[in-house]
């Protein structure tokens, strides 16, 4: 079966060369289509709604295959996901796909929509997610991990493909299944293995409920689809005619153009927000404190290579040690929210075990931090107020954010006085960005704060983060001070291979919040917002806590299948 | 002649493949990894994938290969006219994304060089001969230079763009305009194009104002024209001369202005949001590419110098002296 898997695979972009001369007839369409559009000179304010917040440089590439560098919304309005995810709910809901089940252990069946087609007019089957899914083949793509624990994926019918898997991991595969967008088969199977990653996919033919229309050095314009499948499948209806995401302007710039009322929706870190809302100009998820909903969990990551860091009785005492509150009113003016001991984001708080946070939990407690760290045997032999070494040696811990970063640097002081007060010796330092992120993956430093473990479909993907091995040379996405602890990782492992719904699910997660309040790899300090603020002038409807719409208001790349596209459709115009 | 002008060309083209060499180290000496920033971007969960990426773009950047050999295509690249790929902006060719900001860069900052310079100087030639001018104007020219770029920039975005409403706050055209050959759309690029220039051109004035007025009166108090004034001639010739001598330092200050143009104007591009060369380089700093830096750099260097070349040309049009050192040179 496989043999015969690679051979189409193998014969895929030569059959697609033979079936070139096809397209040629819609060419001449487009032609004229492209001359029809440069009429067009304007997008009508009340038919335009404009975004911010995920663009930081000119628009260069539309090719969603490397995950990152492609224009705002290449990924969600232009190419689509099988499924999409649901935050609130902790649930994947078909999109491209009708429907999805495991039929045994290690098979999942796919049942694709009927009808859908790219913009070119070429139906969208089986066959372009067989391509989709055989192109992490290449070792290049991000999703070839796949491949070590899939071992075939067949198309049945233009609208069945099962899949075969050697070690079958439903939680990491429910991640690609909305994460990942279905590709053009008939496009892209005629790219090199070389372009894959390198084309910048100008023109680009996707499925979505917006077309590319135009983009500029400050801007990318997306045109509405009306031959959306989504519109009758789904019931969706886009009611603007155009988005317009621009490239982030500075803060002042951001905050000028929402008073404006000419930005709709930023996803941008605006310091003072909170002002803005509570005098009614800008809307937010929540009308008070913390404003926004979760999306990442800040962690003070110690090195666990060298003393003190590598003593988890330290990594405890340090985390007792930390006034979360103070930085939460102050560095960022009640826009965040404290983390859980677990660090475990509000979204999976059904799955938070209360005994085990009782039990081995901590919270700013000075005298606690001191007498664990006398515990332990930390002491202040020269009496300058600071603990020393186990091997008596000076204790001065250096805390590296990267410049710039003016609410970490903010976060770092209080950090490092609120350690003070426990005895123990923290200087914030802020190098420049590139030298923090040397630092992080070469296992260089005493002290940092990272938050790269995003919102997803399972708490999985927190734990791969925390506790990933083995150790490499550079540690590139998780478990960044380097803490061996073999046992924790057999259990997310063991979490990867175990459905949600089944029983055992939840016995894991408890054992694996409980090890990382033991071993306290990463510190859990502050929930990072999903930055969202709107203005009412021109749409209404904004998702809002107990409003008419929910979903999470987002334009970062993978947030659209997230709530992002459900925020356009169900926004209304003003009056 | 064509000693002097060959002799100025070997010593341009010497300062050119140093300028293009430091280029070339200066960003590879910068901590961090250009590969690893934009990788961390992706936000990939496996290690092993990001191993495969990372092998991926070294090779596509020919990082991978050892540094003499990177430097020695980087000067084959750069001769056959290739700036290379943007590592921050990939896959766009460096010179196409470099080619998309310079008209902005240029249309803000070629104007405000030029207008300020010609305006100032006639401010100052003036004001040198008026005692009425000279104490309105020149106070003014000096608070006009000393104040900080970046206020006098956000008042005027402020004022004139917030809360007087009359000019755009970002953008090279209004966000809801598509760009076409009609009289809206120019408008509309003009209006977002005069707070940039606007604000270049004030703060720029008074230090054309200020020494121009101070050359000027120098080559009043100067012996020849003392002579000139015993000899009876009419004021009107004197100032001419003056003015003339005065001019040349100008000049070169104009042609050292002029040269740094591409390098575009950082400040007003982040507090007007527009458009330009200057928040590229910045980003490029910051994600440490190199490429897109490198090619940046090198449009500062060719314009300094191609400045100064034709600096040194006009220099022997306008001052007698300099043809009479190149005979002697040569004799």
């Amino acid at each position: 079966m496989s043999s015969l898997l690679v051979l189409t695979a193998a014969c895929s972009p030569a059959s697609n060369a033979n079936t070139n001369p096809s397209p040629t007839g819609d060419a001449t369409e487009v032609e004229g289509l492209g001359e029809a559009q440069d009429l067009v000179g304007e997008y009508p304010r009340n038919e335009t709604v404009f975004t911010s917040g995920q663009q930081w440089g000119p628009p260069s590439s539309w090719n969603p295959i490397p995950g990152s560098g492609d224009a705002t919304g290449v990924r969600g309005l232009l190419y689509e996901p099988l499924f999409q995810f649901d935050p609130k709910a902790l649930e994947l809901t078909p999109f491209l796909a009708e429907s999805g089940e495991w039929t045994d252990a290690d098979t999942y069946t796919l049942h694709l929509r009927d009808g859908v087609t790219w913009t070119d007019g070429e139906a969208l089957d089986a066959d372009d997610v067989v391509f989709t899914v055989e192109l992490g083949k290449n070792p290049e793509v991000p999703w070839s991990n796949l491949w070590t624990w899939l071992s075939a994926v067949t198309k049945v019918d233009a609208t069945t493909v099962t899949f075969d898997f050697s070690d079958p991991r439903p939680q990491e595969w429910e991640n690609f299944l909305y994460t990942r967008v279905i590709l053009p088969q008939h496009i892209m199977s005629a790219w090199s293995a070389d372009e894959l990653l390198s084309n910048a996919n100008e023109n680009p033919v996707g499925s979505g409920a917006f077309k590319y229309k135009a983009h500029g050095q400050d801007r990318m314009v997306w045109e509405r689809n009306d031959d959306w499948w989504g519109q009758d499948a789904l019931g969706l209806k886009m009611p603007m005619k155009y988005v317009v995401d621009i490239v982030n302007p500075s803060n002042e710039v951001a905050l000028g153009l929402l008073i404006q009322g000419s930005l709709d929706l930023s996803n941008n870190f605006l310091p003072g927000i909170k002002q803005l809302v509570d005098s009614g100009q800008v809307v937010t998820y929540y009308d008070k404190a913390p404003y926004m909903l979760s999306a990442n969990t800040a962690m003070l990551v110690p090195n666990a290579t060298k003393a003190p860091g590598n003593d988890p009785a330290f990594r405890r005492a340090l985390a007792n040690a930390i006034d979360v509150d103070t930085i939460v009113s102050t560095a960022y003016g009640d826009i965040v929210k404290k983390a859980s001991p677990t660090g475990l984001l509000p979204a999976y708080e059904k799955y938070y075990d209360k005994d085990v946070i009782d039990d081995v939990g901590f919270s700013f407690d000075p005298d606690e931090a001191k007498a664990q760290l006398a515990a332990a045997g930390y002491k202040d032999t020269d009496g300058d107020g600071f603990v020393e070494n186990l091997d008596g040696s000076a204790m001065d811990l250096e805390l590296i954010v990267p410049a710039g970063w003016t609410d970490w640097m903010d976060a770092a002081k209080i950090i490092a006085e609120s350690a003070a007060e426990a005895g123990i010796k923290i200087t914030d330092a802020t190098p420049d960005s590139g030298a923090v992120d040397d630092a992080r993956a070469t296992g260089s430093f005493d002290l940092l704060i990272n938050n790269w473990a995003q919102i997803s479909n399972t708490p999985w993907s927190y734990y791969n983060y925390l506790f990933h091995m083995p150790i490499q040379e550079q540690q590139l996405s998780g478990n960044f001070g380097r803490v061996d602890s073999t046992d924790a990782w057999k259990l997310v492992e063991e979490l990867a291979r175990t459905q949600a719904d089944d029983p055992h699910f939840q016995e894991v997660m408890s054992q694996l919040q409980r090890a990382s309040l033991e071993q306290m790899p990463m510190i859990p300090l502050w929930y990072n917002g999903l930055w969202a603020q709107s203005t009412e002038k021109v749409w209404t409807n904004w998702p809002a806590d107990g409003g008419d719409s929910t979903a999470y208001p987002s334009t970062w790349g993978g947030y659209f299948q997230m709530g992002g596209l459900t925020t356009l459709a169900n926004l209304k115009p003003a009056k | 002649m064509r000693t002097y002008l060959l002799r100025k060309l070997a010593i341009y083209v010497l300062t050119f493949v140093v300028a293009v060499t430091l280029n070339w180290v200066l960003p590879r000496l910068m901590p961090g990894d250009p590969i690893q920033t934009m990788l961390s971007r992706a936000a990939v969960a496996h290690p092993e994938s990001i191993a495969a990426m990372r092998d991926y773009y070294e090779r596509v950047f020919g990082l991978d290969l050892p540094l003499w050999q990177q430097y020695v295509n980087y000067w084959g690249e750069l001769l056959r006219g290739n700036l290379g790929t943007s590592v921050w902006l990939f896959p766009a060719p460096v010179s196409e994304i470099i080619g998309g900001a310079v008209p902005y860069t240029l249309a803000v900052m070629l104007p405000s060089i030029l207008l300020s310079w010609v305006v100032g100087n006639r401010i100052g030639a003036l004001a040198a001969r008026s005692r009425w001018l000279d104490n309105t104007v020149l106070p003014v020219g000096y608070v006009l230079t000393a104040m900080p770029y970046m206020w006098l920039a956000i008042v005027l975005a402020w004022s004139l763009g917030i809360v007087a409403g009359w000019f755009p706050v970002a953008g090279g055209y209004d966000f809801t305009l598509a760009p076409t050959w009609t009289w809206k759309f120019a408008v509309d690029l003009l209006q977002h194009w005069f707070l940039p220039f606007l604000s270049l051109f004030v703060v720029q004035l008074g230090g054309w104002a200020i020494g121009m007025r101070n050359l000027i009166i120098y080559e009043l108090e100067s012996d020849y024209t003392n002579y000139l004034d015993a000899l009876g001639a009419p004021r009107r010739l004197v100032r001419g001369y003056a003015f003339r001598n005065a001019m040349l330092p100008q000049v070169t200050g104009l042609a050292l202005q002029l040269g740094t143009i591409v390098g575009g104007a950082l400040v007003t591009e982040v507090v007007f949001a527009y458009p330009g060369l200057g928040k590229l380089i910045l980003s490029a700093i910051q994600n440490q590419d190199y490429f897109l830096l490198q090619g940046a750099l090198l449009f500062i260097v060719l314009g300094v110098l191609v400045a100064n070349f034709v600096i040194d040309l006009v220099y022997v049009l306008v001052d007698p002296r300099t043809r009479t050192g190149m005979q002697g040179a040569t004799a």
